[in-house]
């Protein structure tokens, strides 16, 4: 834990990582807040206000759409659904992740080299795919859509955790632990685990923005989240078949979903370039 | 080399059970017909088998190119579906990878050239917001700002004949890519730039672009090669939106619908013929990286 300690004092000296930071927990924050304080309903429709530009009146910041429904709610409920789906979506993978590479690392041998052989097979794929396949074939909901998610991202989580778990195993307190008769998997969950934790946690903020990347593919083709809910990939769609009269529909819910993404990536890359340093040391 | 069939099997296999795990059948949304009428219907496509002997079946008819009815377009098979559709989405493809890889090595190699300048912080900043911003989200901005409100090129892909109509597809299908290459040119050209047989060839007086043209490019391509493969998957993902955006008829956009219609057996073909695809490219880019690294070659 003190290793993960010195990370997060280290990032806070690095300005792109902290103003990303900033950006990211202003979004959520206004996210969260905005919809409790604005007097409109992400469902309520009004058909006197149909595709209304950006106004102070009426708090309608971001415009309504082509249903009067208010903008500025749908794009905070937007923003709320597509991290929620990329935070569970990662906590998935990392759970797939660390659980095959740390066996994989641990039992190493024939065992390591099949499992490892899986994963590069899995690398050459193209896995967004299996996952549209996935939606069409079982019914569409939210916690498939996480899993699905989760299930193509775990393949970097488990080559960095095999790795590490590889490190790891020779160290003196995994022997101690062996010489007592402790059984393997309960060494995995009390030794290796834990001290997995520090390049755990860097790494999967790494994995967030490629969540949000795939769920938002999906919205976006109208086979994520479906109406009355909504994602930022979903509006995206949305806005493109008003653009020619209503660019804000495009523009609003594109540029929420671009500074999301620049801002995870900016931070993920001070958090690698932090990984990296520390492996060299 | 051989790892690729194994690979293509067990793609087959997951990709079948996906499909075939799904509760429901492929013709459970449309009205309700009359029992026997459902069974003809089941019968007609060896629904009625069990699932080893319809995998069997499917695998059988895979390796012949045959792969199966569609459920949806009636009179079509999907091998003609996707023989139809694939040349043009491949053209596009080829497109939008040879810009990608022609501005995404320059800009990297000019911006390893020139490390640290104003030149090279405006390059990176660039490539880093065009690693971010996903094709769709790029697409409809260009749209907009193009063909909407400067009306320099055509928005729509029917309706409007000649090369202009590629413009805007072919470059939102690039621009990520062109970003991510411009990156991993520049970091492996400062590496290549930095060591020792380009510090001799330096030294007896070959000049700047002699050493990168004669030395240096060879070496620093090896990155990029390997991410050939990866970026091929990213562009048809990528061609997937393209398509639908612009109305392009292409293989995309009849996968987008088959998954929408649940056509079960169009986007379990296009799923194959996807993933057979990326794995010869992936086999031809290991080939073509021994071609350039010698050291792989003597293994």
């Amino acid at each position: 834990m003190t290793a993960l300690r010195s990370t997060w004092s280290r990032l806070g000296q690095n300005r792109t990582a902290k103003a990303s930071a900033g950006v990211l927990l202003g979004v959520i924050f206004i996210s969260v807040l905005g919809p409790v304080i604005s007097p409109h309903d992400y469902l309520q429709t009004d058909f006197d206000n149909l595709l209304r530009p950006p106004t102070f009146s009426d708090m309608q910041l971001f415009g309504s759409d082509d249903l009067g429904r208010d903008l500025f709610v749908r794009s905070m409920l937007g923003v709320q659904v597509t991290i929620l789906v990329a935070i569970v979506a990662s906590v998935v993978s990392l759970v797939i992740g660390v659980v095959y590479g740390a066996v994989a690392g641990f039992v190493g041998g024939k065992v390591d080299a099949v499992m490892m052989r899986f994963v590069d097979t899995l690398y050459a794929l193209p896995f967004i795919f299996f996952v549209i396949l996935l939606m069409v074939a079982f019914e569409r909901n939210f916690l498939l859509i996480f899993v699905a998610i989760g299930a193509i991202n775990w393949l970097d989580m488990a080559r960095i955790v095999r790795g590490q778990t590889m490190s790891l195993r020779e160290r003196e307190f995994v022997a101690a632990a062996r010489l007592m008769g402790v059984p393997w998997p309960r060494i995995i969950v009390r030794h290796i685990a834990p001290n997995l934790m520090g390049v755990v946690i860097v790494y999967v903020t790494l994995t967030i923005p490629q969540a949000i990347l795939v769920e938002s593919f999906l919205s976006f083709l109208g086979l994520g989240i479906q109406e009355p809910q909504t994602s930022l990939g979903a509006l995206v769609d949305a806005g493109v078949n008003q653009m020619e009269g209503a660019a804000w529909m495009l523009l609003i819910p594109a540029g929420l979903l671009a500074l999301i993404l620049l801002c995870f990536n900016f931070f993920g890359d001070a958090m690698r370039d932090l990984l990296d340093v520390r492996d060299a040391s | 080399m051989l790892g690729a069939i194994p690979t293509l099997l067990l793609v087959v296999a997951l990709a079948f059970l996906m499909v075939h795990a799904a509760p429901g059948g492929p013709f459970d949304d449309e009205r309700v017909l009359p029992a026997d009428i459902e069974a003809n219907i089941a019968r007609a496509y060896h629904l009625d088998e069990p699932l080893p002997e319809q995998f069997w079946r499917y695998l059988s008819g895979v390796v012949r190119g045959d792969l199966g009815p569609s459920y949806r377009y009636r009179d079509h098979t999907v091998s003609q579906l996707i023989g139809g559709a694939f040349p043009l989405s491949i053209k596009l493809g080829a497109m939008a990878m040879t810009l990608a890889l022609v501005l995404g090595i320059s800009a990297g190699t000019f911006a390893a050239l020139r490390r640290n300048s104003w030149l090279d912080r405006t390059v990176m900043t660039l490539a880093m917001t065009g690693i971010s911003i996903p094709v769709f989200v790029i697409a409809p901005v260009l749209v907009l700002l193009l063909a909407v409100q400067l009306q320099w090129l055509p928005a729509g892909w029917s309706g409007n004949e000649g090369g202009t109509r590629f413009v805007l597809p072919v470059v939102s299908l690039a621009l990520p890519q062109i970003a991510y290459i411009a990156r991993l040119t520049r970091a492996s050209m400062i590496d290549v730039l930095a060591s020792d047989f380009v510090r001799t060839a330096r030294a007896q007086g070959l000049g700047t672009r002699a050493v990168v043209h004669y030395h240096a490019l060879k070496p620093a391509m090896l990155p990029v090669v390997s991410y050939l493969g990866p970026a091929v998957a990213a562009i048809l993902t990528g061609s997937v939106v393209v398509e639908e955006i612009f109305g392009i008829p292409g293989l995309g956009q009849f996968f987008v619908r088959g998954a929408l219609n649940r056509d079960y057996t169009l986007v379990l073909g296009i799923v194959i013929f996807y993933a057979a695809l990326v794995i010869l490219l992936n086999l031809i880019v290991d080939i073509l990286y021994a071609v350039i690294d010698p050291r792989i070659r003597q293994r």
